[in-house]
């Protein structure tokens, strides 16, 4: 009897031993292991910091050639110091994973689409999707080329090795806190996951496209329609870079062979998840003749999703051949956007259509055999070894063709074995952006910059320039296919030989700007060129109202100060609202309108088309805006069809031209809908809406309020994780304003650099330099950005200066 | 008196333990701790409870004092709690280790002891 007592205590103490060193599974939801994750002494309250710098102030690094010193500033910033470059890189890697580790390893994860095996099946279809679409191909490919070059290997390598030495000096008690909700450890970090990273990039910004949508919509509409429903180009586009008097595109373009259009005609329901089509950023630059030193000033915000950890870290590098500081990518070697003692520069996303689909016809079942010039040729295959965390290995069986890999077919997307859809991605070509990267840090001269980026593959950006010599310049830059008119805008015909990308643009005849006329360079993701430049230049994307407002208020600009630049960045006033909202108000019929009804009128009228946070008229103009546009364009919501909408830009030039377009008519009724009506309906509609939001959640419905705007911590899926986010952050703006801050999505980091001798610059992020939810400088600059405030970045000339404003200093030595 | 001494032993001990070992040395201790200092079954229960919830809740709550709060709160709300509650649901996942261990500690002595009390009466 007391044996089995004995045993059956022992049984439950060794089981409730076992229970809280594992992950569990409790009705679906894994709970963490709770006696390791609650542990005082290891688990996640080992991560609460009360020091904003708890890390060594000594380190043995194996295989440092001289001495490195990490000197932090009040900020947080790391300014490091190295007497060679490959302590430098080394340096950077050990530093970046220090502040960074789960970010950076998580990052590489998704872009590899190995999701699943940290989170299990949730994360199973995104894997697939991540692989399907060629990923790891395209990061294998850059790869080969980071190896040839042997500079910028030397580099990645240096970087690995110190992520790695810092990832092995970790015991339990040190991993960062998501290892140990999620229950994993960091693996050996290697120089292809740089490649990784560069392809996660490449993936945001080229990754749009709509193609499937545009094939469907021509098929169920027509051309005449879809043409007139979306138009690659309309009046009032302010491309990046004018034809003008210094730029009459003095080339010979390249010869394409345009072939007989002869496009599949398959209607497609399922299509991937795309990035956001609002990636895209602001940059500009002006000549000192426009500013008050004298001096260019260059500005740059990127709009990408907003996330902690940030994207974005800021760092100083020093070698005795670099002083460049900036903002730079977890697992990248250098500095991304920033400035020199020379020079400065940024980035836009340049889009195009980066991605096109071929319809493939296999010989057989079997599919190792496809029609390509009326032949069959061999396929090859690729077995996808999926981890799924607490299941079986899961093996996804994807073809590839010359083309690229067949992302759709029997099993993908429509699961139909006659929608076989290959990808021809930029994403799939190698990449020198690392290497543009390095050449970059390093450059002083215009002429510096152009061989730089000579290297500059995908994704194309539009590269804003200055220096402190007084050049601004833009160049729009990258890989960009020379195509014939039409060609990859809708699904094509992977037999015929003439729908394949032929040939690309010489960098030499890519669109650019040196010192203009005008007093300054701007791009904001919208049409590079206007017709008049030799190539056809497709995007669904361009953008269409935060360039005009730039231009608009640059043109207008003298006497600019960096301060002018920061005011400006923050600036929350819409071209939209300005150009339709006086139809709208225009198409009310005053006498149908309730009191309530004209006080909201009144104040629309006197609305000056600034978000504000505290505005209520802004969001009665944003929620009847979008109502009215979706009841214009219902035809497009059809259950078995994916559907692109025409762009809000497009869709205004229609409501003003075409009054009597069909689609004013709404489907589901019997009635015949007039462009008034819906915009009497929508408006009705959006004071009950807004009555009911308020209602429902007992807050008025400011546009700060309405909007909420929240940063979302990477692994926070659904709010599993959101005790890590930030939510409901009152701030200004709206998608196509220049301060583009949508609910989830915004200037993920904003840069202005006065290029004075050294360059003084300011910089924000919408995060914290920590990537720990326990550290006092995780989230610290959140209420920066929100306010439109920046920390005035310390440019460090030597290791010796500034010892003042040192908080902090670490010192790496050899083993 | 014994009792606790026993309350002691074990989170003087445990606190030990955990500075080179993770969370199931506390199990070892409690254990062993219980094997040396003798008691009646519940009182050894109670002693490895009061002693895992009264270690691990201190080091959370000071841990939290010290760093005002800034992830009590996050994981807190995580888990749905607030934060105290979090810091107790620590001290109890301790607690209920120590008190199993401590209850199987004292059933090992028993083991023997009924072999000894067989040969003297």
């Amino acid at each position: 009897m007391k044996l089995f007592k004995f045993l059956i205590s022992l049984a439950i103490t060794v089981s409730l031993l076992y229970l809280l060193n594992n992950q569990v599974n409790v009705g679906g939801t894994a709970l963490p292991p709770l006696g390791k994750l609650l542990d005082p002494f290891h688990g996640f309250w080992q991560n609460a910091q009360n020091d904003s710098l708890p890390y060594y102030a000594n380190i043995q690094l194996e295989g440092l050639k001289g001495e490195v010193k990490v000197h932090y500033d009040e900020f947080g910033i790391p300014h490091i110091f190295a007497e060679n470059n490959h302590d430098l890189y080394m340096a950077q890697g050990y530093i970046v994973a220090q502040h960074r580790l789960w970010q950076m390893e998580f990052q590489t994860h998704a872009a590899a689409g190995r999701v699943a095996e940290i989170v299990g099946d949730g994360a199973l279809n995104f894997d697939r999707g991540q692989r399907r679409k060629g990923m790891v191909f395209g990061a294998e490919r850059t790869y080969e080329l980071m190896k040839a070059d042997k500079e910028t290997f030397e580099y990645i390598e240096a970087y690995a090795n110190g992520v790695n030495q810092y990832i092995n000096s970790l015991s339990y008690k040190d991993l960062p806190v998501e290892y140990k909700l999620l229950d994993y450890r960091p693996e050996e970090w290697t120089s292809f996951k740089s490649a990784l990273i560069l392809e996660y990039m490449i993936d945001a910004l080229t990754g749009y496209d709509e193609d499937f949508e545009s094939s469907n919509a021509l098929q169920m509409f027509g051309k005449e329609t879809f043409d007139l429903l979306f138009p690659e180009s309309l009046l009032d586009t302010d491309p990046v870079t004018p034809t003008d008097s210094a730029n009459q595109w003095a080339f010979e373009p390249l010869e394409i062979d345009t072939p007989k259009l002869d496009l599949p005609t398959d209607l497609v329901q399922n299509v991937l998840p795309k990035p956001d089509p609002d990636n895209g950023s602001n940059n500009w630059a002006v000549a000192g003749s426009k500013t008050k030193s004298g001096k260019p000033i260059l500005a740059n915000d990127t709009h990408l999703g907003l996330n902690l950890p940030s994207l974005w870290i800021l760092l100083q590098l020093h070698s005795p051949d670099v002083n460049v500081m900036g903002f730079t990518f977890t697992g990248a070697a250098g500095i991304t956007i920033g400035f020199n003692e020379n020079a400065a520069w940024g980035f836009t996303n340049a889009p195009r259509d980066h991605k096109d689909w071929y319809k493939i016809e296999f010989q057989d079942e079997s599919r190792s055999k496809y029609k390509y010039k009326d032949q069959w040729q061999p396929t090859t295959v690729k077995i996808e070894e999926i981890k799924v965390k607490g299941q079986d290995v899961f093996y996804d069986t994807v073809i590839y063709t010359h083309h690229g890999p067949v992302v759709y077919d029997k099993s993908f997307g429509d699961d139909d074995g006659y929608k076989n859809f290959a990808l021809r991605w930029i994403g799939h070509d190698p990449s020198r952006v690392q290497t543009a990267l390095l050449h970059l840090n390093r450059v002083s001269t215009h002429e510096d910059y152009v061989k730089a980026i000579e290297y500059w593959d995908a994704p194309p950006q539009n590269i804003v320039f200055a220096t402190t010599h007084g050049d601004i310049a833009l160049r729009v830059q990258g890989n960009y296919v020379a195509k014939w008119k039409d060609q990859g805008k809708f699904l094509m015909d992977g037999n015929n030989p003439l729908h394949e990308w032929q040939t690309l643009v010489p960098k030499a005849q890519n669109a650019f700007q040196l010192n203009p006329e005008r007093g300054f360079v701007s791009s904001a993701n919208q049409h590079p060129v206007d017709s008049l430049y030799p190539y056809w230049t497709y995007s669904p994307t361009y953008e269409t109202y935060r360039n005009r407002i730039i231009n608009r208020m640059l043109s207008a600009a003298d006497d600019v100060t960096p301060q002018d630049m920061m005011t400006m960045q923050q600036n929350g006033y819409g071209i939209l609202p300005e150009e339709i909202l006086p139809l709208m108000l225009d198409s009310l019929i005053a006498n149908e309108l309730t009191d309530k009804g004209k006080a909201i009128v009144d104040s629309l009228k006197s609305w000056d088309y600034h978000y504000t946070v505290g505005s209520k008229t802004a969001t009665y103009f944003q929620v009847w805006w979008s109502r009215l546009y979706r009841s214009i364009w219902d035809e497009f919501r059809i259950e078995d069809v994916a559907l692109e909408e025409p762009s809000y830009f497009t869709t205004i030039h229609l409501m003003k031209n075409y009054p009597t377009l069909e689609f004013y008519d709404i489907d589901s009724t019997d009635q015949k809908e007039t462009l008034k009506l819906l915009i009497n309906e929508s408006f009705n509609h959006t004071i009950d809406f807004l009555e009911l939001w308020k209602e429902e959640r007992n807050r008025d419905f400011t546009w700060g309020n309405y909007k909420a705007t929240y940063v979302r911590h990477l692994a926070d899926l659904g709010g599993s994780l959101a005790g890590f986010s930030s939510y409901n952050i009152q701030v200004q703006g709206e998608a196509n304003t220049i301060n583009s801050t949508k609910r989830n999505h915004g200037p993920s980091q904003r840069l202005v650099v006065e290029m004075t001798s050294p360059p003084q610059a300011w910089g924000i992020y919408p995060g914290g330099q920590s990537g720990n939810p326990g550290s006092p400088l995780y989230d610290n600059m959140i209420e920066l950005w929100r306010t439109g405030a920046y920390h005035k970045l310390l440019f460090m000339l030597n290791k010796e200066e500034s010892q003042n404003k040192i908080i902090f200093t670490q010192t790496f030595e050899s083993k | 008196m014994k009792f606790l001494f026993k309350i002691i032993c074990i989170a003087l001990l445990g606190y030990l333990v955990q500075l080179f070992l993770p969370f199931w040395s506390l199990a070892l201790v409690a254990f062993l701790v219980n094997i040396i200092i003798k008691t009646k079954g519940f009182a050894a229960f109670a002693a490895g409870f009061i002693s895992g919830i009264l270690l691990w809740s201190a080091k959370a709550y000071l841990i939290d004092m010290n760093t005002n709060s800034i992830l009590t709160e996050k994981m807190a709300k995580i888990f749905s709690l607030s934060s105290p509650m979090l810091i107790l649901v620590t001290g109890l996942v301790a607690a209920l280790v120590t008190a199993f261990a401590s209850l199987t500690g004292h059933q090992f002595n028993t083991l023997f002891e009924r072999k000894r009390s067989d040969v003297y009466r």
